[in-house]
């Protein structure tokens, strides 16, 4: 970075956002909402699920067209009409669904966006300067690696590179960390604040205040569509305030009393499982879970997590091992009978494989239920029923941002999730299989999703919690044991496990 | 036999160009997303075009780019629809079909039935009179289909607004903001599928038949769709297909000039049945390898949510 792009600081601030409005079909998002943020620091935006976070930051780089309000850029008020004019006015945006071409290589989605802001750029150069930029950044990317091939978390380099090769001197990550592991989470901050320190500007958005404290200056907190707490010093602030800024006073949940095991709900022996590509995920994995317990499965992402949960639910096959639902043999099951056997999955991909966006509320939470004639026989959908059990849905679990007829797809992260938990954990529900199911939500839905697992565990079902947030994994298990190269160590009773020893676990050094 | 096999083998590439050409503009259009069922329409559109032109006396050039503008006229309505009002690509890819029927058969009217001539082939100019009989039966736009299809290819796979394009087709809200215009990228897209349909439809008036009749496309614009689903969207794949499907086409002819007695409805009906169980065939061996562009019939609005 030359000297001449860091001139900034101390002058005009580097984004300037003033009573934005935004409305989407007539419901408000952004009511007077305004951000401001300087050059050299990192500006935490804070907010519970659906408080619009990404709508503001979507204004500022022009995905979004506010219906008023002003944003000013390097105190210039020239008004930004496209992403395009963002981008060359210095603004970068890693989204919070990435926006790369998923079959193209990360060499082409460089010069595709290269390209654009009027700087010509062949594929060989494309791919010199990812080299570099990559090793600059201490990254290790394959500059010719195709997208959809990549971890989410090198996608995620991929996005932070590309915007830095288009010159970006303010940058906005939209929950950057949800989808890393702790390590990577550590690694991603450090650069970011490297980057601040240097002179960009970077607004960060996170629901997770140990970031806000550790690596940020300032902060901004949003609450439904309007700006509660603005550009406030961390430093000597207290956590808890800002906490109780974002979502409202959290009662405090007693810890569980130890619960008596009941009968076993799921036993699985000598599981494998095999990779698309015929690798291994999972490997000899065996487990007894019972009743009233919730089984821990702490793991780095991509050690065969998703393969085992897809294992479960009956989307992928074994090639070896038996599994055992209820008593009764499983292995084989299709879905169907493995749900009428009590099987409750959250799958940590809730857009991609438990919600279909395009499809109303009511119909997305009766998916399972017609199945089971919940709702009429099976020539004759009774829609009132449905309508109506929706209804019930929404009240009871505090859904927000849609009624009975809303597409899913509109619905906020958290909101959704509490959706889908509406959906599995019904009466029925005796083994739930529940993978990250806390990922990207706001402190008050993680609580709602935690205790809805605690209640539904209370009244007899049984949970495999599987997640790479290790304080998850303690604050809910009874019983917690670790994945590392489709290999499942021995659980543990809660109280006799420790970070260090599951980190030495999950290393896969002990 | 070989003598048979020759004339056949002569006479393919004339049957081929028109595919070629057509499908090579549709595979632009749909690599940028916008499904286009369109060719029907606009190769007819361009045949009577092309036509009319002849007829009032300009030159076989001058009737095949005036075919080809013709179709992207046709063209840009549908890309008006589906771009700029959103409207849905498979219902306004029909109505266009429909629309240029009705609009070749309404401005044709007087110009049925009626020979002209068109592009001569190499055989019959001066220089080319030597030409053997292979080369010879060929023309000018056969070797103009050649070159648009390297083109196309390369085009599209190397060049950056190759790349641009392809964003577009397989993820408009990426491509947005990475900086790309999506909707003009579409609209140009759509722009070159019709001038490429336009012509090979007035190839098909000017060089082929060098006579108009209505009805004269007679499906060829579905072939064209087809193919273009069947080659996985690659041009020298395209290619192999136009060749099949020109190759049973120019069989049925050849057939009946030697005396070889074949119920005409059976003859009319091999091209397609061939081609079909070909592609098949291929799609069955390339398995589930999704090769169709990830947006294709999706319609873009930077406002919702992806
Ligand atoms: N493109 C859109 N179309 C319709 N409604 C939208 C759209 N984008 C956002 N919304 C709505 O606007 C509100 C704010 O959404 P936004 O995505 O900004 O929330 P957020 O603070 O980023 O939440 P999260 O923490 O879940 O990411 C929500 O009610 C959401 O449903
Ligand atoms: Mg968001």
């Amino acid at each position: 970075m030359t000297p001449s792009d860091t001139s900034g600081r101390g002058r005009a601030p580097a984004l300037l956002m003033r009573d934005i409005d935004k409305a989407f079909d007539g419901h408000p998002a952004l009511t007077g909402a305004g951000f401001r943020l300087e050059y050299g620091h990192v500006h935490a935006l804070v907010g519970e699920n659906g408080a619009g976070k990404s709508t503001i930051m979507n204004v500022a780089t022009a995905v979004y067209a506010a219906d008023a309000g002003e944003v000013i850029v390097d105190g210039y008020g020239t008004a930004l009409r496209t992403p395009a004019e963002a981008l060359s006015a210095g603004l970068g945006m890693v989204h919070q669904h990435f926006r790369l071409v998923g079959r193209f290589t990360v060499a082409e989605n460089v010069a595709l966006a290269l390209g654009g802001a009027g700087q010509p750029c062949s594929l060989s150069e494309a791919a010199r300067r990812v080299r570099e930029k990559a090793a600059e950044l201490d990254f290790r990317l394959d500059p010719h690696a195709r997208v959809e091939r990549l971890s989410i978390a090198e996608q995620q380099r991929a996005e932070v590179l590309r915007v830095l090769l288009l010159g970006a001197r303010i940058l906005i990550l939209d929950e950057p960390t949800a989808v890393l592991t702790a390590a990577e989470a550590r690694a991603l901050l450090a650069l970011v604040r490297r980057l601040a320190d240097e002179g960009r500007a970077v607004a960060l958005v996170t629901h997770k205040l140990h970031e806000v404290a550790g690596y940020c200056d300032r902060v901004t907190i949003m609450r439904q569509g309007r700006t509660v707490l603005a550009a406030a010093e961390v430093a000597g602030a207290d956590l808890n305030d800002f906490a109780r800024l974002a979502v409202g006073e959290l009662p405090d949940t007693p810890r569980p009393a130890p619960v008596t095991p009941g009968a076993p709900l799921l036993e699985i022996e000598n599981l494998s499982v095999r990779r698309g590509d015929g690798s291994a995920a999972v490997e000899g994995l065996s487990l007894s879970l019972r009743a009233g317990e919730i089984l821990g499965i702490a793991g780095v992402g991509g050690n065969g997590q998703p393969e085992l949960v897809d294992c479960l639910s009956g989307l992928s096959p074994a090639v070896a091992g038996t599994v055992r639902l209820a008593g009764q043999e499983a292995t084989r099951a299709p879905v169907r009978r493995r749900r009428r056997a009590g099987l409750a999955v959250i799958p940590a991909d809730r857009s991609d494989s438990a919600l279909i966006g395009g499809l109303p509320l009511a119909q997305n939470l009766a998916l399972t239920g017609v199945w089971r004639g919940a709702f009429g026989p099976f020539w004759w959908l009774n829609k009132a029923r449905m309508r109506r059990a929706a209804e019930t849905a929404i009240t009871e679990r505090d859904i927000r941002g849609g009624g009975v007829a809303t597409p899913a797809g509109l619905l906020s992260g958290g909101n959704a999730q509490k959706l889908l938990l509406a959906r599995e954990l019904g009466p029925g529900a005796r083994v739930i299989v529940a993978h990250s199911p806390s990922r990207g939500l706001d402190l008050r839905a993680t609580r709602a999703v935690h205790d809805a697992l605690r209640q539904a565990v209370r009244e007899g079902a049984a949970c495999l919690l599987i997640s790479e947030d290790l304080e998850e994994i303690m604050t809910l298990s009874n019983r917690i044991a670790v994945m590392n190269h489709g290999r499942l160590s021995a659980p543990m009773p809660v109280a006799e496990a420790s970070a260090q020893a599951l980190g030495a676990l999950m290393a896969g050094h002990a | 036999m070989s003598g048979f096999l020759l004339s056949w083998a002569a006479t393919v590439p004339d049957y081929a160009a028109p595919l070629l050409i057509a499908a090579l503009g549709l595979v632009i259009c749909e690599k940028a997303g916008v499904l286009n069922l369109a060719p029907e329409g606009v190769m007819a559109v361009g045949a009577m075009t092309g036509a009319l032109v002849v007829m009032g006396g300009q030159g076989p050039w001058t009737g095949l780019a005036v075919g080809a503008l013709a179709g992207m006229a046709l063209s840009l309505c549908f890309g008006l629809a589906v771009v700029v009002f959103r409207a849905d690509q498979t219902l306004t890819g029909l109505a266009t079909v429909a629309a240029g029927l009705g609009l070749s058969g309404l401005f044709g009217r007087d110009a049925v039935q009626k020979p002209f001539t068109g592009l001569p082939r190499f055989g019959e100019t001066g220089w080319g009179a030597d030409l053997p009989r292979l080369l010879g039966q060929q023309n000018a736009v056969i070797v103009l289909a050649l070159v648009l299809m390297v083109a196309v290819g390369l085009w599209l796979g190397r060049s950056r607004a190759g790349l641009r394009l392809r964003a577009v087709g397989e993820d408009p809200a990426a491509a947005d903001v990475a900086g790309v215009n999506v909707q003009r990228v579409q609209l140009l897209a759509i722009a070159a599928s019709g001038l490429l349909g336009g012509l090979a439809g007035a190839y098909l008036s000017v060089v082929s038949a060098q006579v108009w009749v209505e009805g004269m496309i007679a499906g060829r614009g579905w072939i064209v769709v087809a193919l273009v689903i069947f080659a996985g969207w690659r041009p020298g794949m395209v290619l192999v297909g136009a060749l099949l499907f020109g190759g049973a086409e120019a069989l049925m002819p050849r057939l009946q000039a030697v005396g070889v007695a074949f119920p005409v409805y059976i003859g009319a009906m091999l091209p397609y049945a061939l081609t079909l169980v070909v592609f098949v065939v291929a799609m069955l061996r390339q398995r589930g390898a999704d090769v169709a562009p990830a947006a294709l019939g999706r319609v873009f609005l930077r406002q919702d949510r992806h």
